[in-house]
């Protein structure tokens, strides 16, 4: 019970209590420019969740077997960028090759990724302010993932919407998308630590 | 000159390219915290602009991405143990967003767009600009938000303590949802909205 326990409160504590747009800021770039159709914003949404997973179990054993064994750990910075960087190359050269499908699908969102800012803070998040183990970091990676293609659709159906409906004029655009951001993460509010403890005790 | 004031205003990365969105809204629940980062950015633009500029014969073109990211990273490196060092309270409650300038798109940008085909001294001169833009955008932001939300203004650190300016009843009574997230993205859409019809009236 206490592992089953603590896998699902991190699920619910990445993917709606902190989620990584609407309560922690970050990744807001792709998250207003590629959120204009339901189906880019998928596509974003899983090479995010893939590269995030990915991302914190590599940073996470280059900082805890070699960072911090080497007194190293102020280079986490280059390190963790290189990383995510190269890595970001490898996933799109193993997809482009293995899957054609799936590089149709995801490939043009794969660059973007190497300056998404959710990546590279999930990756700190969890090796230097929450200090989690190995597995719990790749499942907050996961979550945070997933966080991010729940937040990411529903801002994209939002705005579809948005296009048929009237808006004010000066608002037109992403001011109106960035006010509709602020009134979802306003209901996100409403997932709090409290939930958190009624579902897991 | 035009180097130089077309990131403050014209081409105000906040506002009008909207880059560097994740510090902008993320830090600027106060004021204070809105400038240190606006001077963290300033050091590493400046820096790194420079840095690129002088080097952009000598970077192969093949890998220039991985070698500007590299520069940036050594600068974001410096200004996060400057931080901690002589202001650690600052540095703590912006925690790992100084780390994040690393991917602030607006210093990647600014590298890729202006640094590697200018010379030293523009280059320089555009990164000021475009810091101090950056700066006063999130100053802007992180004045509404702190005087709703609750209602002071926290204007620098002395040694332990903030120094802060009390607004009477505001104080007693904030709108706190302006200092939470929704509030943070609510007012960057009407300061954006703003930014568009000033720019479109002035044309």
């Amino acid at each position: 019970m206490g592992v089953f326990a603590e896998i699902i409160g991190i699920l619910v504590t990445y993917v709606l209590v902190s989620n990584v747009i609407l309560t922690q800021f970050l990744g807001l770039c792709p998250f207003i420019g590629v959120s204009k159709n339901s189906e880019s914003a998928i596509g974003m949404g899983f090479a995010v969740t893939f590269v995030m997973t990915l991302a914190t179990m590599f940073t996470w054993m280059l900082y805890n077997w070699l960072l911090v064994p080497a007194g190293l750990e102020f280079l986490k910075v280059i390190s963790f960028i290189l990383v995510i960087a190269s890595l970001v190359q490898f996933v799109e050269m193993f997809v482009k090759k293995n899957s054609p499908a799936l590089y149709r699908a995801l490939g043009i969102y794969l660059p973007l990724i190497t300056t998404n800012c959710a990546v590279m803070g999930i990756a700190l998040l969890v090796v230097e302010v929450e200090k989690m183990s190995l597995f719990n970091s790749v499942l907050a990676g996961f979550s945070a993932g997933i966080g991010f293609l729940v937040a990411i659709l529903l801002m994209s159906a939002i705005r579809e919407q948005l296009e048929i409906e009237f808006v004010p004029k000066g608002l037109k655009g992403a001011p109106i998308a960035f006010i509709s951001a602020g009134l979802m993460a306003m209901a996100f509010m409403a997932f709090d630590k409290a939930l958190l403890m009624n579902l897991v005790g | 000159m035009k180097v130089f004031t077309k990131g403050v205003f014209r081409e105000n990365p906040v506002f009008a390219i909207v880059l560097g969105l994740c510090p902008a809204l993320a830090v600027t629940s106060m004021v204070w915290n809105a400038i240190g980062m606006g001077f963290g950015v300033i050091f590493v633009l400046v820096c790194s602009n420079l840095f690129i500029s002088l080097l952009r014969n000598y970077i192969p073109d093949e890998v220039h991405i991985p070698a500007y990211i590299v520069v940036i990273a050594s600068f974001v490196t410096v200004v996060e143990l400057l931080m901690k060092a002589y202001l650690p309270s600052l540095a703590a409650s912006l925690g790992i967003f100084i780390p994040l300038i690393v991917v602030n798109c607006v210093i990647l940008g600014r590298a890729e767009a202006f640094a590697s085909k200018n010379g030293p001294l523009d280059s320089v001169l555009d990164g000021l600009g475009m810091g101090l833009g950056f700066t006063l955008a999130l100053i802007a932001i992180s004045l509404v938000r702190e005087v709703l939300g609750a209602g002071q203004i926290t204007l620098f650190e002395q040694g332990e303590t903030l120094v802060r300016i009390k607004l009477g009843a505001l104080n007693d009574n904030p709108i706190r949802v302006f200092a939470f997230p929704a509030g943070a993205l609510i007012v960057m859409g009407y300061f954006k909205s703003l930014f568009d019809n000033i720019m479109k009236r002035s044309k």
